[in-house]
C-alpha cells in the first residue's frame, strides 16, 4: 500500500456504501431492540447506536486477512466486517444456526471466516488476546493487521497497559481502536480517568496515536487508513482514539440515572447518520431516490435475517456438553 | 503394568532437567512452539528450567516477558488460537490468580462460546506447593481449583517420566493444558530410559500395588505417600498408591477399580480441605462404590491456614508421612 491510497475516495459511490451500512447497523438494531421487548432475543443487549462511523469507517480499510477483536458491543463491528446478519440474529435468538451456535448470544459473536474474534464480554479482555494474535504474525512474517476495539473504560484495567506495554516493547502490528463513548457503563469519563484525554496514555508507552472525531465517518476512515498504513508498513502498534457517544442506554436494563436527558438530546444533533445524510444532501450527492433504496434494501436485508432466526432450530440438550473440549475428528 | 522382558538403558536425572528436556525437545520438533514468561531467558527461569534455552534457541522463542500475568498469559491465547503452540511459564499458581480471568474467562470459554471455531491449543506451567519456606504467597496448591473449572486440562506430573514426557502430549491437545509442577520435586533425580518420550496424559497410575487400602495422590505427595506406604508395609498393611496424574479430567475407572479391591480409601492432597479437590474425589468414591466400601473415606489436606514461614509450622500445615500412615491406619481400623 502506498501513501496516496490513505485518502478515502470520496466517490458518490463509496459514500452512499458508507451511508447505507450505517443505516444498516442501525436499522438492524432497531429491530433488535424491538425483538428484545417481544422477548425473543434474552440476555444482555448493547446497542452500538451513535457509535455506527467508527465500525464503518475503520473495518473496511481492513483487508480480509485482517483480524479484528470486538467488544461486547459487536453488532456493528460483525456486521460491517462482513459476519452475514443472518446468522447474527440467529445467535441473538440462541438458534443453532447462530454464528457461535447459539452458545454465545448478543456479547460473543464469532465468525471465523472473516476473522472475527468475538465478541468480548470482560471489559479490556480482548486487549491480550490481540496482542497474541499479533505476536503469532510477527514471529511468522505475516502481513497482517490485528484491530482491536475496546470502550473507554476499558482503559481504567491494568490489561489496558499491559497489552500497550507488551505491543511497544515487541513491535507488535496492533491497531487499537478506543470507542471513547465517554461512559463506562454508568460512569463518566471524568469519574473513571485521572487522564480523560485518552490519546496521551498511548505516548507513555511510545505508540503513535491519534485522536479523531468518532461522529463523522470520513473523519474515522481517513484516520483509520492513515494507522492501518502506519501498522502494515511499520509492523508497530498504533493507537486511534475515536470520539463518540453512546445514544442509547449501556444494556436494556438501564435506566439511564447517570445522566440528563438533555445531554442526549444535544448528541442526538450531532449524531452519525444525521450529520453524513445532512452533509451529502446539502452537496447533492444523495438523492431521495437513493435513501428509499437504502432503506428498502436494509429493511429486505433485515427481513431475511429475522426469517432465518425464526426459522432456526433449537440445539437438542444431548448436546449441552459438547465444544467444552475439541472432538475427535470423522 | 506389562512386564518387560529387557531392561532399557536408563539414565539418572533431575525433574527440573526432564522438564528443561522436554521443554527443548518441542522447541525442536516444531517451529510453532515458544517459552513465554517472567525471567525463562536470560535468568534462566526462577527454578532453573529454561537454563541454557535462550543460547539455544534465541530470543523470539525463549520470550522474557514484564511481569504481567494477565497480558502474556492472554497473549499466550491469542498466539495459540492464530495457529502457534505457546508455552506459557508462570512462575508460580500463587501469581496465576493475576491471569485466572484470561485462563478462566477466555482460555477455557473460548471453544465453547464460539460455536467450536476458535481453539486455544495453549499450554501454561507453573510451579506449585509448600516446603521451601516462602511463606503464604508462594506457597499455595491451588490445582484443585483450576481443576473445577471445564474447558482446560489440568495435569499434576510426579515422576520423571511424567515431567520428561506431559508436555509433548499436551501440546498436542486442541485445549489449553496447565502443567502443575510441585516445587519440592525439582531437585528431585529418577531414573529415566533412553528412549522416554511422550506418554498418556488421560490415565492415573499405580505406583503401588496392594490390597489392603487405596491412597490416592498426585504430586509432591506421591512421594511422601510411597513413603507411608512402605510404613505401612513394616506393619503388615499393604496400601495400593495412585498417582491421578490428570487431576482434570479424573481418571475415576483406576479409582473405583483400586477401591473396589481395597474397600478402602485415604486421599492425600496438599489443597485445603475445604471446597478440595480430595472432597471431589471422595463424593465419587461415595456415588460410583459406596457398596464396595468398609470404612469411612479418610483424607489428609493442608491445615486450613495461610502456608506459615517458619519451617516447624510450614512442615505441621502439609501432608507428611505420619499423618498419612496414621490415616491409612484410622481407615483400618488399626488405631
Amino acid at each position: 500500500m502506498t501513501a496516496p491510497t490513505d485518502k478515502p475516495h470520496l466517490s458518490r459511490e463509496h459514500m452512499l456504501g458508507l451511508l447505507k451500512e450505517m443505516i444498516r447497523i442501525r436499522r438492524f438494531e432497531d429491530k433488535c431492540a424491538e425483538l428484545y421487548t417481544r422477548e425473543k432475543i434474552r440476555g444482555f443487549l448493547h446497542l452500538y447506536d451513535g457509535e455506527e462511523a467508527v465500525a464503518v469507517g475503520a473495518i473496511p480499510v481492513l483487508e480480509k486477512r485482517d483480524r479484528v477483536v470486538a467488544t461486547y458491543r459487536e453488532h456493528g463491528h460483525a456486521l460491517v466486517r462482513g459476519v452475514p446478519m443472518t446468522t447474527v440474529l440467529a445467535e441473538m435468538y440462541g438458534k443453532q444456526e447462530g454464528c457461535s451456535r447459539g452458545r454465545g448470544g448478543s456479547m460473543h459473536l464469532f465468525d471465523r471466516a472473516t476473522n472475527f474474534y468475538g465478541g468480548n464480554a470482560i471489559v479490556g479482555g480482548g486487549l491480550p488476546m490481540s496482542i497474541g494474535l499479533a505476536l503469532a504474525d510477527r514471529m511468522r512474517g505475516d502481513d497482517i493487521v490485528t484491530a482491536c476495539f475496546f470502550g473507554e473504560g476499558a482503559v481504567a484495567e491494568g490489561e489496558f497497559h499491559e497489552s500497550l506495554n507488551l505491543a511497544a516493547l515487541w513491535e507488535l502490528p496492533v491497531l487499537f481502536v478506543c470507542e471513547n463513548n465517554l461512559y463506562a457503563m454508568g460512569t463518566a469519563l471524568a469519574l473513571s480517568e485521572s487522564e480523560t484525554e485518552i490519546q496521551r496514555k498511548a505516548g507513555c508507552y511510545r505508540i503513535a496515536s491519534e485522536a479523531v472525531d468518532g461522529m463523522d465517518v470520513i473523519a474515522v476512515e481517513a484516520a483509520a487508513r492513515r494507522a492501518v498504513h502506519a501498522v502494515r508498513e511499520s509492523r508497530k502498534p498504533y493507537f486511534l482514539e475515536c470520539r463518540t457517544y453512546r445514544l442509547r442506554a449501556h444494556s436494556m436494563f438501564d435506566a439511564q440515572l447517570y445522566r440528563d436527558k438533555a445531554e442526549v438530546e444535544a448528541w442526538r444533533h450531532k449524531e452519525p447518520i444525521v450529520r453524513f445524510q445532512g452533509w451529502l444532501e446539502a452537496n447533492h450527492m444523495v438523492h431521495p431516490e437513493d435513501l428509499a433504496r437504502i432503506e428498502a434494501e436494509v429493511a429486505a436485508e433485515i427481513a431475511e435475517a429475522v426469517a432465518f432466526g425464526e426459522a432456526g432450530t433449537w440445539e437438542p440438550v444431548e448436546q449441552l456438553t459438547r465444544f467444552t473440549y475439541a472432538e475427535a475428528e470423522g | 503394568m506389562p512386564p518387560q522382558m529387557t531392561q532399557p538403558a536408563t539414565t539418572e536425572i533431575t525433574y527440573r532437567d526432564a522438564m528443561r528436556e522436554a521443554i527443548r525437545d518441542a522447541l525442536h520438533r516444531d517451529d510453532r512452539v515458544f517459552l513465554m514468561g517472567e525471567d525463562v531467558g536470560r535468568y534462566g527461569g526462577c527454578y532453573g528450567v529454561s537454563k541454557g534455552l535462550l543460547a539455544e534457541f534465541g530470543a523470539e522463542r525463549i520470550r522474557d516477558t514484564p511481569l504481567s500475568e494477565s497480558g502474556f498469559t492472554g497473549a499466550g491465547i491469542g498466539a495459540a488460537m492464530a495457529g502457534m503452540r505457546p508455552i506459557v511459564e508462570l512462575m508460580t499458581v500463587n501469581f496465576s490468580l493475576l491471569a485466572l480471568d484470561q485462563i478462566l474467562n477466555t482460555a477455557a470459554t473460548v471453544r465453547h462460546m464460539s460455536g467450536n471455531q476458535f481453539g486455544v491449543p495453549l499450554v501454561i506451567r507453573m510451579a506449585t506447593g509448600a516446603g521451601r519456606q516462602l511463606a503464604a504467597q508462594h506457597s499455595h496448591s491451588l490445582e484443585g481449583w483450576y481443576a473445577h473449572i471445564p474447558g482446560i486440562k489440568v495435569l499434576a506430573p510426579a515422576t520423571v517420566e511424567d515431567a520428561r514426557g506431559m508436555l509433548w502430549t499436551a501440546l498436542q491437545d486442541p485445549d489449553p493444558v496447565l502443567i502443575f509442577e510441585n516445587v519440592m520435586l525439582y531437585g528431585m533425580a529418577g531414573r529415566l530410559t533412553a528412549d522416554a518420550g511422550p506418554v498418556d496424559i488421560a490415565r492415573a497410575a499405580v505406583r503401588r500395588p496392594g490390597r489392603d487400602i487405596s491412597l490416592i495422590t498426585y504430586g509432591g505427595s506421591l512421594w511422601k505417600t510411597l513413603e507411608a506406604a512402605a510404613v505401612l508395609a513394616g506393619e503388615n498393611i499393604d496400601a495400593e498408591v495412585i498417582d491421578l496424574r490428570s487431576l482434570r479430567p479424573l481418571d475415576d475407572a483406576t479409582i473405583m477399580t483400586s477401591v473396589a479391591r481395597t474397600r478402602r480409601a485415604v486421599i492425600i492432597d496438599e489443597g485445603w480441605r475445604s471446597g478440595s479437590l480430595s472432597a471431589e474425589i471422595g463424593m465419587r468414591i461415595v456415588e460410583q462404590a459406596f457398596w464396595e466400601l468398609d470404612a469411612p473415606i479418610g483424607r489428609v489436606c493442608s491445615a486450613e491456614v495461610p502456608i506459615p514461614y517458619a519451617r516447624h509450622l510450614e512442615n505441621a500445615a502439609i501432608p507428611q508421612v505420619p499423618g498419612i500412615v496414621a490415616a491409612a491406619k484410622a481407615a483400618l481400623g488399626r488405631v
